[in-house]
């Protein structure tokens, strides 16, 4: 069947089986391969992207693309790692905070880490004030082997902080 | 690497249109919601549907929450997020759905997981199957024609992952009925955050003028379906609430259970857990129950 998905603003179209997985077609079809491909069970959080979902109000979400059909995003908007930075190559805030605190080490978690982190810092009434259990919490669904999640958490909230400091940050390629 | 058996893929435009597909394909295919219960079970080949009908173009019709006279309906396609932060549930249910959605998968999980896939999964293990039991919903399925019949979970929930929907039929909406005195709590032990449980209770009271008029109890993880101890649910109606009687109930759900020994744990230490864990549910449901 034929799948059409915009992804970071590019529709992409492919004659794929109607099993393949979200993942599969977002690194083989349409060659991105900042999202990975970790425990295929949902449990691990490593292939998490945003997704625009036509059918709610809500702003775009994060959702484990192995566990996904490619075809039930057919006619969604995806963002992956590769569409956060601004056209001009200016790093999304959350990119920002996890270079400058140091939140990662192998950076196999890291694009679903950013992208789940965009959601809670988006989704909050005052991303600010959000708790470590709270951002905790938030990324429970995320696994990382290396950080012990720290410095993680401290990403998180530096980028909450910037985009306060910086409103015209906010504005993402996918908005 | 995991993947489905070949399927074929197709999506529904209306409930009626996703009851006739169902019809059109005789029982070879599943209802796709969320997916993070189906897609897994079809990577394991655990379920091999020939063709799976996605049900996500139908919020509008499936996703609410809202109080008809003495119940609340809950519609099949309501995500868990929709239920963690739903006013009136925690208005009407104060705790107990908001304890459970709390600690049921991830945030990305609730995202998208719905309320009819956790019932259909019949997933004994599941927390919100664990509330609705305690809680005595029922569940609205809806066949070929417009047929509708309303079963009560235990008639639901056969076994694990086997429910009483028809190949042709559809959960569409949970009805759960509404008590004044209300007080409910969801107790769970896991290995892990977001953890399947290794035994989780619910527990349900109305309190009135002293009395319990009302109790539901619910075991997950001990059997092969979501227990409802009905033997402490007889116990509690009538009594004025008191820990004695919480103790003795506890005793009831560790008795009455049925836990096998897994990676989760060995059944001894299941049953024990399903006991202190009613006995903490039922106690704290009576020290929060609305008055």
């Amino acid at each position: 069947m034929i799948v059409n998905i915009s992804i970071n603003g590019k529709v992409q179209s492919h004659d794929v089986e109607p099993r393949l997985l979200l993942v599969h077609y977002i690194r083989e079809y349409a060659e991105l391969h900042g999202t990975h491909w970790g425990c295929d069970t949902s449990n691990c959080g490593i292939c998490i992207v945003l997704m625009d979902d036509p059918n709610t109000p809500e702003p775009p979400y994060p959702v484990k693309s192995c566990t996904m059909l490619a075809a039930m995003a057919e006619g969604y908007e995806i963002t992956t790692v590769e569409g956060m930075a601004h056209p001009d190559g200016t790093l999304d805030p959350i990119q920002m905070g996890f270079h400058e605190m140091h939140a990662l080490q192998c950076g196999f978690c890291t694009p679903g880490m950013m992208s789940t982190g965009r959601w809670l810092i988006e989704r909050h009434p005052n991303p600010t004030q959000m708790t470590d259990h709270e951002i905790r919490d938030g990324i429970s669904g995320n696994l990382c082997r290396c950080t012990g999640y720290d410095n993680i958490v401290k990403a998180i909230r530096w980028a909450a902080s910037y985009i306060e400091e910086h409103p015209e940050s906010a504005r993402t390629a996918r908005t | 690497m995991q993947t489905p058996a070949p399927c074929e893929y197709s999506r529904a435009t209306s409930v009626d249109d996703a009851i006739a597909q169902l019809q059109a394909l005789g029982g070879n295919a599943r209802i796709l919601a969320g997916g993070y219960s189906l897609i897994p079970m079809m990577k394991l080949r655990l379920a091999n549907p020939g063709h799976v009908i996605d049900i996500n173009p139908l919020e509008s019709e499936l996703n609410y929450i809202r109080q008809e006279g003495n119940e609340i309906r809950i519609g099949a396609l309501t995500r868990h997020v929709n239920m963690l932060e739903s006013d009136l549930l925690s208005q009407v249910f104060p705790h107990i759905f908001r304890e459970a959605e709390a600690v049921l998968a991830d945030p990305v999980v609730r995202n998208r997981g719905t309320m009819g896939g956790s019932l259909c999964q019949s997933d004994p293990a599941e927390d919100l199957s664990g509330v609705v039991v305690a809680l005595k919903g029922e569940a609205v399925l809806r066949g070929p024609g417009g047929a509708e019949r309303v079963v009560g979970m235990e008639e639901f929930h056969l076994g694990p992952y086997m429910t009483s929907v028809q190949p042709t039929e559809m959960l569409i909406e949970v009805r759960i009925p509404t008590h004044s005195g209300f007080g409910g709590a969801h107790e769970k032990v896991e290995r892990r955050a977001g953890d399947f449980a290794i035994v989780a209770a619910s527990a349900a009271l109305a309190i009135e003028g002293g009395r319990i008029t009302f109790a539901g109890v619910a075991c997950s993880a001990v059997g092969p379906t979501t227990l409802h101890i009905e033997r402490a649910e007889k116990a509690l109606v009538g009594q004025a609430p008191s820990e004695d009687l919480f103790a003795q109930c506890g005793q009831m759900a560790a008795a009455d259970c049925s836990p096998n020994s897994d990676g989760r744990g060995p059944a001894d230490y299941k049953r024990h857990v399903a006991g202190v864990l009613t006995t903490r549910a039922l106690s704290r449901a009576a020290a929060t129950a609305v008055s």
